[in-house]
Formats: structure tokens, C-alpha cells, sequence
């Protein structure tokens, strides 16, 4: 079946069964590959994306309930205000290890600050606790989250 | 995940002809559930009917004492409803409690009670807030609808259309959640409504939500921790697994139990 699907402000149009889960559009036809398949079973966050600005897991979003809603992937979250600081962040704080999850723990932070400014520690642990990270980064990403919520800068307590 | 065909109704009618005529049918709410089931293959209908473009199924309605929910409505739209934090602010707080964020961005209250996992939350703010289920066909009482693990009053077919819920005058709802699945081990939701109080416990039973008939007589008398001194709930009918066994699961609704009524009692009356 034809689908329109608005992603990173694109209009694309694609061809597939309707049982397609979002995810392998996402990658296998559109070619964003920056989106990640962990689990598939909508246990592990890796596939996060934002739909309509909310975190969503990509691997269990049927294509067809995606409809007209506003998809954005990592590939275009840096172009964001808030995508921009966190993923500044990111690097500087040198989260990452394997790196795998990352996509979808930026999504899912990106989402956070953009509901809540300054997010206490309760906050991050609630709003992250939908990604896994096997290399255990947790403590590297709340302290991340914590400098973007400050605007990138390095005062005050990094967690 | 197994082949399956997708079909897209907009309105209940719609929804109730298709199943009605095709084979092998399972409603689409959120998906949180099901399609993970379906794509570890314990689940394979072969025709999906999507209820998220039907309207009619989403919304907040409040009215003096009754608050009530339609059956799309996402656990983030509750966790944010400004109607449902006045009315009944322990079911924002158990909306708030469910899942994670993605969980809540795209599952559904009606997906929720329709699947009535024995570890679930709504199920228990049902029971406690003496709910009416209502469907395309009737309206169904919650202490009716619940009908052991995963299964329910629904008939083959039939729609959760919206779930109205009895405003209490003071209510909580405690979860101790594995920290994992972030399902509770225990809930227990404690409602006072002018004519007694009842207490609902979900993530332990082994036939699922259930109610303690001999602490809700006690609170009926008197709303206060104290009422719950010497009361405790047996381990037999527990469920028991690797997480919690069944005499830890009995020990924990009693304590539980105490927390929820302690905030119960100091929530506004």
C-alpha cells in the first residue's frame, strides 16, 4: 500500500504491506539507519523516535497509526534547540561506550527537556527508564541530561 | 511477527461490522501489549482492527461524581488531565506510575482493562472506584468485568467504549513496582466514597485484582491506618514466581495496604 509519511519535516512516499512496523520503514526503506532495532519486542528503547514530539518506540508503531503525525529520527534531531544541546552534551561528557542504544536515549532525553526544563533526578530516572543501556552509561546520561538542562554549560552540579 | 491484515475503522460501528464479519479478529488499541505478543508469536490473529482513528473513543468527561474515561485515551493524556488531578488526583498518580514514558505516550486505559494482565494498574482503580465498564452492548460492573488472569466479562467482539469511574471523597493508589518491568508486584488503590470504603489489590492475587472485603469493613468504620491493626491478607491464593513469592507478595498488600490508606487519609476530603 502508498503511504505519506512526514518524516524530519520531508514528506516521503512509500510502498509496503500495511502490517510493516514503522521501524523497518524508517530503515529499510526510507534509509534512516541511525534509528536502531534492539529487541524488537518494545523491551529495550533502542528504536525510539518522537511522534509529534512524544518518545515513542518505533518498533511497535504500526505504519498506518503513524497517519499524518510529524516523525522525527535521530538523523534530524541535532537541528533542534534542544537536540542540539543535548547532543553537545553528549559528546562532551563522553557518554557513549558502544554506543548502539545512544540514538534512543538521545530521543528519549531530548523529549524529557523539551517537557521539562530542569528535570530533577526523579524526573530523568523516569523519563530515561524506557531505554536500557547494556553498557551501563546511566550515570554518564543523567549527568549529560543534566548539562543540556543548564543550557551545555559546566557549572553547577554535573551529577 | 506472523502476516496479518490491517483494517482501520473510524467510528464503534464500523469497528463492530468488522469483526462481526472477518475471522481471527483482535481490536488494536495501543499495542503496548499486543504487539509485542504478536511479534514474539504467542499472539497471531489474522486480521488487526486499529481503534485509533476512531474518535468517539477518546476523551475526559467530568461530571459531579462521576469521572469518566474514553477507552483510547493514552495513560499520558490521564497522567496530564487537569479534569482527572481534580477529581480523582490518585488515578493521575497511577497514570503517572504506568510503564515508562513510551508506554504511556501510546497505550491505552481500554487496552488496559480489556487485557486485564494480573499485574496491570487500572484494574485496581476499577475495583476501588466501583467503575462501570461500558461498552457498544452494555455497561458492565467492574466488580462484574474482572474475571481472573487476562480474561474479562467481554464478549467475543465487544468494545470498551469509555470507563466511568465514581468520584471518591478521598483516595490513593501505592504501587511497590519491579524495577524492571515496572509492573507492580503490589498496587493497592483505597477509595472512601460516602457509602464505605473499598480496597482493590492488583499484581498479586493468582486470579488477578481482587478486593479485601475484611479491610474495607475496617476502614468503613473508621478511616484511619489503625483500623488495619491485626488484618492481614493470607498467602494462599498469592501468586507466586521468581520475583516474589507468595508469603512476601501476602506480607507486602499489608503493608502497602497501610501506605495507601496513610495517603488516603491525608488527601484532601
Amino acid at each position: 500500500m502508498a503511504y505519506s509519511l512526514n518524516v524530519n519535516g520531508r514528506i516521503h512516499s512509500v510502498d509496503v504491506d500495511a502490517d510493516t512496523p514503522l521501524l523497518w520503514v524508517l530503515r529499510d526503506v526510507i534509509g534512516l539507519t541511525g534509528t536502531k532495532f534492539g529487541c524488537g519486542v518494545a523491551q529495550c528503547g533502542a528504536c525510539t523516535i518522537h511522534l509529534d514530539g512524544h518518545a515513542v518506540r518505533s518498533c511497535v508503531t504500526t505504519i498506518e497509526s503513524a497517519g499524518s503525525s510529524a516523525i522525527m529520527t535521530i538523523e534530524a534531531i541535532g537541528s533542534t534547540p534542544k537536540g542540539s544541546v543535548v547532543q553537545r552534551a553528549w559528546l562532551e561528557e563522553e557518554v557513549v561506550q558502544c554506543g548502539y542504544c545512544q540514538s534512543g536515549q538521545i530521543m528519549s532525553a531530548v523529549a524529557l527537556l523539551n517537557a521539562n526544563a530542569m528535570p530533577s533526578d526523579g524526573d530523568i530516572d523516569d523519563a530515561m527508564s524506557g531505554n536500557i543501556c547494556r553498557c551501563g552509561t546511566y550515570p554518564r546520561i543523567r549527568a549529560a541530561i543534566k548539562k543540556a538542562a543548564r543550557g551545555g554549560s559546566n557549572t553547577g552540579n554535573g551529577g | 511477527m506472523y502476516a496479518f491484515e490491517y483494517h482501520r475503522p473510524t467510528d464503534v460501528k464500523q469497528a463492530a461490522e468488522l469483526v462481526a464479519q472477518l475471522e481471527e479478529t483482535k481490536f488494536l488499541a495501543g499495542g503496548q501489549t499486543l504487539l509485542p505478543t504478536m511479534k514474539m508469536r504467542l499472539a497471531a490473529p489474522a486480521n488487526l482492527i486499529d481503534l485509533g482513528q476512531v474518535a468517539e473513543l477518546r476523551g475526559i468527561e467530568r461530571s459531579a461524581d462521576t469521572l469518566s474515561i474514553g477507552a483510547m485515551t493514552l495513560h499520558a493524556e490521564v497522567a496530564n488531565s487537569a479534569d482527572v488531578r481534580t477529581a480523582i488526583p490518585a488515578l493521575t498518580e497511577l497514570a503517572e506510575l504506568i510503564g515508562d514514558p513510551h508506554v504511556r505516550n501510546r497505550g491505552t486505559i481500554g487496552g488496559s482493562v480489556a487485557n486485564n494482565d494480573p499485574a496491570a494498574d487500572y484494574p485496581a482503580a476499577c475495583l476501588a472506584l466501583n467503575a462501570a465498564i461500558v461498552t457498544n452492548k452494555r455497561t458492565i460492573a467492574a466488580d462484574d468485568f474482572f474475571q481472573g488472569i487476562f480474561a474479562t466479562a467481554l464478549d467475543e467482539g465487544e468494545i470498551i467504549t469509555k470507563i466511568s469511574f465514581r468520584v471518591p471523597s478521598q483516595a490513593a493508589y501505592v504501587k511497590f513496582r519491579h524495577p524492571a518491568s515496572r509492573y507492580a508486584l503490589v498496587g493497592v488503590f483505597v477509595a472512601k466514597h460516602a457509602d464505605g470504603v473499598r480496597v482493590a489489590v492488583t499484581g498479586s492475587g493468582a486470579n488477578g485484582v481482587f478486593r479485601v472485603p475484611e479491610m474495607e469493613q475496617a476502614l468503613s468504620r473508621n478511616f484511619a491506618v489503625a483500623a488495619l491493626d491485626g488484618i492481614s491478607v493470607p498467602a494462599e491464593g498469592m501468586s507466586s514466581d521468581i520475583h516474589a513469592d507468595a508469603v512476601y507478595r501476602a506480607h507486602l498488600v499489608g503493608v502497602i495496604a497501610r501506605r495507601a490508606v496513610q495517603a488516603a487519609a491525608s488527601s484532601r476530603a
